[in-house]
C-alpha cells in the first residue's frame, strides 16, 4: 500500500481518527509521517494531513465521472496526482473544491494582489475593503488620528468609483 | 551567462549580510504563475510543454533584471549541475527532476530565478541574505508585474491566481526564511517552536523544503495558507513570527552561556577537534558540525573574520558541489574523503576556540535586552 502523501514509499504507518463524527483512515510513510508530525502525538494535526486526501474524496463526491471539458483532466487524476489539469478544472470541479479551499485556507476569497489587466473596479472594491477593514481596527483601538486619515482616504477613494451608489 | 560563471561567485544571499544574518541565513519569496487555457505542466503533453515553453522563456529572459542571465533547458543540464542549483537552492528538486520542456532562468547575482514548467508553467523566486522577505517581495512583484504585461495569466476574480495544485492558489506566493538555531536545539526547546509555529499556519521544514531533514540546525519556516490574505499581511505576519524566533533563539543562547558553558565549550571543542582531524565526513554530519562552529563565531570563540569561510563550507561540502570541484563523479566514501580534506584544509587557518570569550557578553549585537514586544 502506498503512502497516502507522497503516493510513492510503502505505508508503514497506518492512523485512523475520528473527526466530526466521521472516521478518517490514512496510510504513511515513515518520511511523510515524520515530516508530519505523526510519531508526536501533541504536534499531530490531522486536518492539515488530510488536506490532500480530503481533496480528493470532495472532488469524487461531486461527479466521480467528470471530465474537464478544457483539457479532458478527470478526478480520478486528482486523487493520484493531488494537482489539477489546467485553470478551467477550477471552474469543472468547483463544487468539491470549494469545500477544500475553504478547509486548507484562511478565507475563500483572493484579497491579493490583481492583474493589471482586471478591470480597475475590482482593484478599487479591494482598497476600499482594505481600507474599511483597517478604519473598523484603528477605531477598534481607538486610534483616532489614524481613524481620520482612514476616514478621508475612503471617501477619497468613493469619489473615485465609476458609479458610486 | 555560462554554468561556469554561476559555480564560480557564491550567491549575492551567502556572502551578504542581510539584517539578523546570524539566525536568519536567507529570505526567500517565489510567485506561481500560470498561462490562461493551457494544461498545467504536470498534465501538459511533450509538445505542449515545449510549445509552452517556447512562448515564456523569450518574454523571461527579455526582462531587464535578466541582462546576461543564466538561460538554460533542464534536459541540457547534466544531473550534477541539476543538484548543483538545489544545493544553491536557485531550483527547487521537483525542477531538477524535470526534462524535455522545462528551463531555469537565473540573474546575474543569483537573487532571482524563474522555472518555467515547474508544477506551474511559471516560478519566480527572489532569495536575499539574511531577513529581508520585504525586499525579496518586492523584486519577485516587480518581475511578476513586468511579465504580466506580456503574458496572460490565469486568473479568477474570486480565487485569485489559479495554480496546479490548490494549496497555492490565491496569491500562488510562498514567502520563507531560512534560520540557523543551533541555541534552540542544544537546549531542546525548538520542538516547543515549532508547534507553536504550526499551531498558527505557518509550516517549519527542513533545509531541501518539503519532507526533507532538518540537518544543520537549519529550519525553513514558511507561510501555509495563500487565499484570503494579502501578499502584505503574509509577509508582515511571517517577519514578525521570524522575529520572535530569533529573539527565542538569542535568549536560549544566553541562558546556555551562563548555565552550561562547559557543555558549550564542550561542543565547540569537539565540533572544531573532529572538523581538524577527520578524514571521513558524511555531508549531514558535515552540516551539523559546522553549525556548532558557526555558532562558535556567532560567540565570539571565533574571530568574526572567518565567518565566511564557514558559510561558504555549508555549500562547498554538500554533494554536488564537491564532486563539481574535483570534477568528477565520486562514490559516497569519496566524497566522505574529500569533504574532510577540504574542511581540514579550511581549518587549518582557523585559530583554535578562544573558550574564554564564551563566559563574557557575546559579540557582534547578538544579544538583545529584555524583549518589549507581546
Amino acid at each position: 500500500m502506498l503512502c497516502d502523501v507522497c503516493k510513492c514509499n510503502d505505508a508503514t504507518v497506518f492512523l485512523t481518527q475520528i473527526l466530526e463524527g466521521k472516521m478518517q483512515k490514512v496510510n504513511l510513510c515513515d518520511a511523510c509521517s515524520k515530516e508530519k508530525g505523526v510519531q508526536d502525538p501533541t504536534g499531530f494535526a490531522l486536518a492539515d494531513l488530510l488536506l490532500g486526501i480530503g481533496a480528493a474524496e470532495e472532488i469524487e463526491k461531486g461527479a466521480s465521472t467528470q471530465k474537464c471539458p478544457v483539457c479532458g483532466f478527470g478526478q480520478s487524476d486528482f486523487k493520484k496526482t493531488g494537482r489539477l489539469g489546467c485553470s478551467a478544472c477550477y471552474v469543472t470541479f468547483a463544487e468539491g473544491l470549494n469545500a477544500l479551499l475553504k478547509a486548507m485556507h484562511k478565507g475563500t476569497e483572493h484579497v491579493g494582489k490583481l492583474p493589471e489587466r482586471a478591470h480597475r473596479a475590482i482593484q478599487l472594491n479591494h482598497r476600499m475593503r482594505a481600507l474599511t477593514e483597517n478604519l473598523q481596527k484603528a477605531v477598534a483601538a481607538e486610534n483616532y488620528e489614524t481613524a481620520a486619515s482612514l476616514r478621508d482616504q475612503i471617501k477619497q477613494l468613493q469619489s473615485e468609483l465609476p458609479n458610486s451608489s | 551567462m555560462k554554468f561556469s560563471n554561476v559555480l564560480a561567485t557564491a550567491g549575492e544571499w551567502l556572502r551578504g549580510e542581510g539584517p539578523h544574518h546570524q539566525v536568519v541565513i536567507s529570505s526567500r519569496v517565489r510567485l506561481a504563475r500560470n498561462l490562461r487555457s493551457r494544461p498545467f505542466p504536470g498534465w501538459a503533453k511533450k509538445a505542449e510543454r515545449t510549445s509552452i515553453l517556447e512562448l515564456v522563456r523569450p518574454r523571461v529572459e527579455e526582462l531587464s533584471e535578466m541582462q546576461d542571465s543564466f538561460s538554460e533547458s533542464l534536459q541540457d543540464l547534466s544531473a550534477l549541475d541539476r543538484q548543483v542549483l538545489v544545493e544553491r537552492h536557485l531550483i527547487s528538486r521537483e525542477h531538477a527532476a524535470k526534462g524535455v520542456g522545462s528551463a531555469v532562468v537565473i540573474n546575474r547575482r543569483q537573487t532571482l530565478s524563474i522555472m518555467i514548467n515547474e508544477e506551474d508553467h511559471l516560478r519566480m523566486q527572489s532569495i536575499r541574505s539574511g531577513l529581508q522577505l520585504k525586499q525579496a517581495f518586492k523584486l519577485v512583484d516587480k518581475i511578476d508585474s513586468a511579465l504580466e504585461s506580456k503574458l496572460e495569466f490565469a486568473y479568477d476574480r474570486r480565487l485569485g491566481y489559479l495554480t496546479a495544485c490548490p494549496t497555492n492558489v490565491g496569491t500562488g506566493m510562498r514567502a520563507s526564511a531560512m534560520l540557523h538555531l543551533p541555541g534552540l536545539v542544544l537546549s531542546e526547546l525548538i520542538n516547543q517552536v515549532i508547534q507553536a509555529v504550526s499551531k498558527i499556519g505557518l509550516a517549519v521544514r527542513g533545509l531541501y523544503g518539503e519532507g526533507t531533514e532538518a540537518m544543520g540546525n537549519l529550519f525553513q519556516i514558511s507561510n501555509q495558507t495563500t487565499l484570503g490574505e494579502r501578499e502584505d499581511d503574509i509577509i508582515n505576519r511571517l517577519s514578525k513570527v521570524i522575529e520572535t524566533i530569533i529573539e527565542k533563539e538569542h535568549d536560549a543562547r544566553q541562558v546556555l552561556l551562563q548555565k552550561k558553558p562547559n557543555t558549550l565549550s564542550d561542543q565547540i571543542g569537539r565540533a572544531y577537534g573532529v572538523l581538524t582531524y577527520a578524514h571521513a565526513m558524511a555531508s549531514k554530519e558535515a552540516l551539523n558540525l559546522l553549525s556548532i562552529i558557526k555558532l562558535g563565531v556567532d560567540l565570539g570563540a571565533f574571530p568574526e573574520e572567518r565567518r565566511f569561510s564557514i558559510d561558504e563550507l555549508f555549500i562547498e561540502t554538500q554533494p554536488a558541489h564537491l564532486q563539481k570541484t574535483s570534477e568528477q563523479k565520486l562514490n559516497a566514501e569519496e566524497r566522505d574523503h574529500l569533504r574532510a580534506q577540504i574542511i581540514r584544509e579550511r581549518l587549518k587557518l582557523f585559530p583554535r576556540p578562544d573558550i574564554s570569550k564564551l563566559a563574557r557578553e557575546p559579540g557582534n549585537g547578538s544579544a538583545k535586552g529584555p524583549s518589549n514586544n507581546e
